[in-house]
């Protein structure tokens, strides 16, 4: 199955592998962790009131319904946070923060 | 005895686009070493919004007709570096006694201002559509966002759905960057854009872009579909298609992976509630915006706005409001400003207020489809909270008005804080209740208008 986003250009980029829920994820530097995980894949986070997957809607960081976590528990709005190759992210449990 | 140095004001602008980049500029030019801050890596804002470092395509791919002018406002922005206190992918999350608050990496800042520029510039506007919470429906602009910064699609087949001219330019560039597009559905029916046409010409040059999207869509066969009214958007685990009844009153469906949707614009007005403005229902935009003078000024001292933030005009009008505004802190501040400079920026800001009279006509906000949502719709996706809870705080707990029903329901209490279901939620509301949609009120706006980690630190 593909993913939900389809890249359209701007393919010659470096790339870069993030680990999201133990799993390696292959993405591009400069994308967003919304476009690395929706290029493979269809969903970002579970609605915390049990109706569903989602992917996020707004993309301007307004709307807050890409949320995910780094393994650390410090939230994150997918749309608008870059990826950066070795990040470590989760997005089926909500962690709990670091001190 | 030296004389007393008397320190320079502070002004602080809030947002980088074409509104926040010309109110800097202009008070650069008068000596003022203005804050900019911005939730933006870089000057430009979501219209004019860049691409990341090492990505290639022109400006004529990612602007279109307005390369021009996107490039020309990312050059004068980045001209004012040095100049400018500037302070980007930082968040202004709360306004008290005078100061601004801003987060950054963590860590919260208060900064005391003089005068506080608003150019928080807008969102997509939403009503609800049964399905539209599944993984695959994004925001238009968040659509159009994705190909301008990201080079991606949405998705493999795209259908949009909504009303307004972003509809039509947002299916033309996907298109044209080779996205596949099956269908531009439309709320509002096509003998608006003809009552619109005399208030639409105050722009020819904005009119006749409009009209070359409608047509090169049409040219390639893309259906487009005016006056539908929307049934549902379906699928399971994501998006498999939308189904409308089309002007004739008949069913029909498209198949899709993804969909765009949207409906116009929303003035993004919380920080001016916590600045106290003074707010007026505004009956052409259905939305409870902050009273301004023709300049920006509010009804708080020493607040002015600029932009979309104050209404939605587009980013030429916010390039003209950014300056007016910068103009107005400059008078107030006791700094001379010429008469002419005000009278020509108050002049080009008219044909733009004609021009949006008549884009609200031809592109109306699909009031209609408020009351006969199913109640099993989710009309607060933060929440999960459905049309029918929210009919039932007005039927069985007597809200009168969205405040008291957002306490009985939860609509508009979620990470958004009703940016995405405030102005929908307002006509559901006020269609249960057989009142007037000014009449239930609005969502006051509350800090932090956006949620900060609870790992954030503050400053004293």
């Amino acid at each position: 199955m593909g993913g939900q986003f389809r890249r359209l250009g701007e393919f010659d980029r470096p790339p870069v592998t993030i680990e999201v829920d133990g799993a390696a994820v292959r993405a591009l530097a400069g994308d967003t962790v919304q476009v690395a995980l929706l290029a493979e894949g269809r969903r970002l986070r579970d609605s915390e009131f049990g109706d569903g997957p989602r992917a996020g809607f707004c993309l301007m960081a307004a709307c807050q319904d890409c949320l995910v976590w780094t393994v650390d528990g410090d939230p994150m709005r997918a749309c608008s946070t870059p990826v950066v190759d070795g990040m470590r992210l989760v997005t089926r449990e909500v962690p709990w923060p670091n001190p | 005895m030296a004389k007393p140095v008397k320190p320079s004001p502070v002004v602080v602008v809030i947002g980088a686009g074409p509104a926040g980049t010309r109110t800097a500029e202009r008070l650069v030019a008068a000596g003022l070493r203005p804050v900019v801050v911005d939730e933006g890596r870089r000057g430009g804002g979501q219209i004019y919004r860049r691409q990341p470092d090492g990505f290639r395509r022109p400006a004529t791919d990612l602007y279109g007709f307005e390369a021009g002018k996107a490039t020309a406002l990312h050059r004068d922005f980045d001209a004012l570096a040095g100049r400018i206190d500037y302070r980007p992918e930082t968040l202004a999350w709360h306004l008290q006694d005078g100061a601004v608050h801003l987060a950054r990496d963590g860590r919260s800042t208060a900064v005391r201002y003089d005068a506080l520029v608003l150019a928080t510039g807008a969102t997509d506007r939403v009503m609800p559509v049964p399905g539209w919470t599944r993984p695959g429906v994004f925001g238009l602009g968040g659509a159009q966002i994705a190909l301008k910064a990201q080079a991606c699609a949405i998705g493999g087949r795209v259908v949009f759905l909504g009303t307004g001219p972003l509809l039509y330019l947002v299916a033309y560039q996907y298109a044209k960057a080779g996205a596949l597009v099956e269908a531009v559905l439309d709320t509002s029916p096509w003998s608006r854009r003809l009552a619109a046409m005399p208030a639409l010409a105050a722009r020819p040059a904005m009119l006749a872009k409009g009209m070359y999207y409608a047509g090169w869509l049409a040219a390639r066969r893309v259906p487009v579909l005016t006056g539908v009214t929307p049934l549902g958007i379906d699928g399971d685990a994501h998006v498999t298609g939308v189904r409308i009844l089309d002007s004739a009153g008949r069913a029909r469906r498209f198949d899709g992976d993804a969909v765009g949707l949207g409906f116009g614009l929303r003035s993004e007005t919380q920080l001016a509630d916590l600045a106290r403005c003074r707010f007026a229902f505004d009956p052409l935009a259905r939305q409870w915006l902050p009273e301004t003078d023709p300049d920006g000024r509010t009804s708080t001292p020493g607040v002015y706005l600029a932009g979309d933030g104050a209404r939605i005009l587009g980013a030429d009008a916010a390039e003209v409001s950014g300056r007016l505004a910068a103009c107005a802190v400059l008078r107030d501040l006791g700094r001379p400003v010429a008469d002419g400079e005000i009278d020509g920026l108050r002049r080009a800001g008219r044909a733009m207020q004609r021009f949006r009279h008549g884009l609200e006509t031809a592109f109306p906000w699909p009031v209609r489809l408020a009351a006969g949502l199913p109640d099993d719709t989710v009309v607060c996706r933060c929440e999960a909270v459905t049309a029918g809870e929210l009919r039932r705080t007005a039927s069985e707990l007597g809200a009168p008005e969205v405040n008291r029903a957002k306490a009985f329901s939860r609509v508009g209490m979620g990470r958004c804080q009703g940016r995405y279901c405030g102005l929908a939620g307002a006509e559901v509301l006020a269609a249960a209740l057989g009142v007037p949609v000014e009449s239930v009120g609005r969502q006051r706006g509350q800090g932090p208008v956006k949620p900060l980690p609870t790992t954030t630190e503050f400053a004293s």
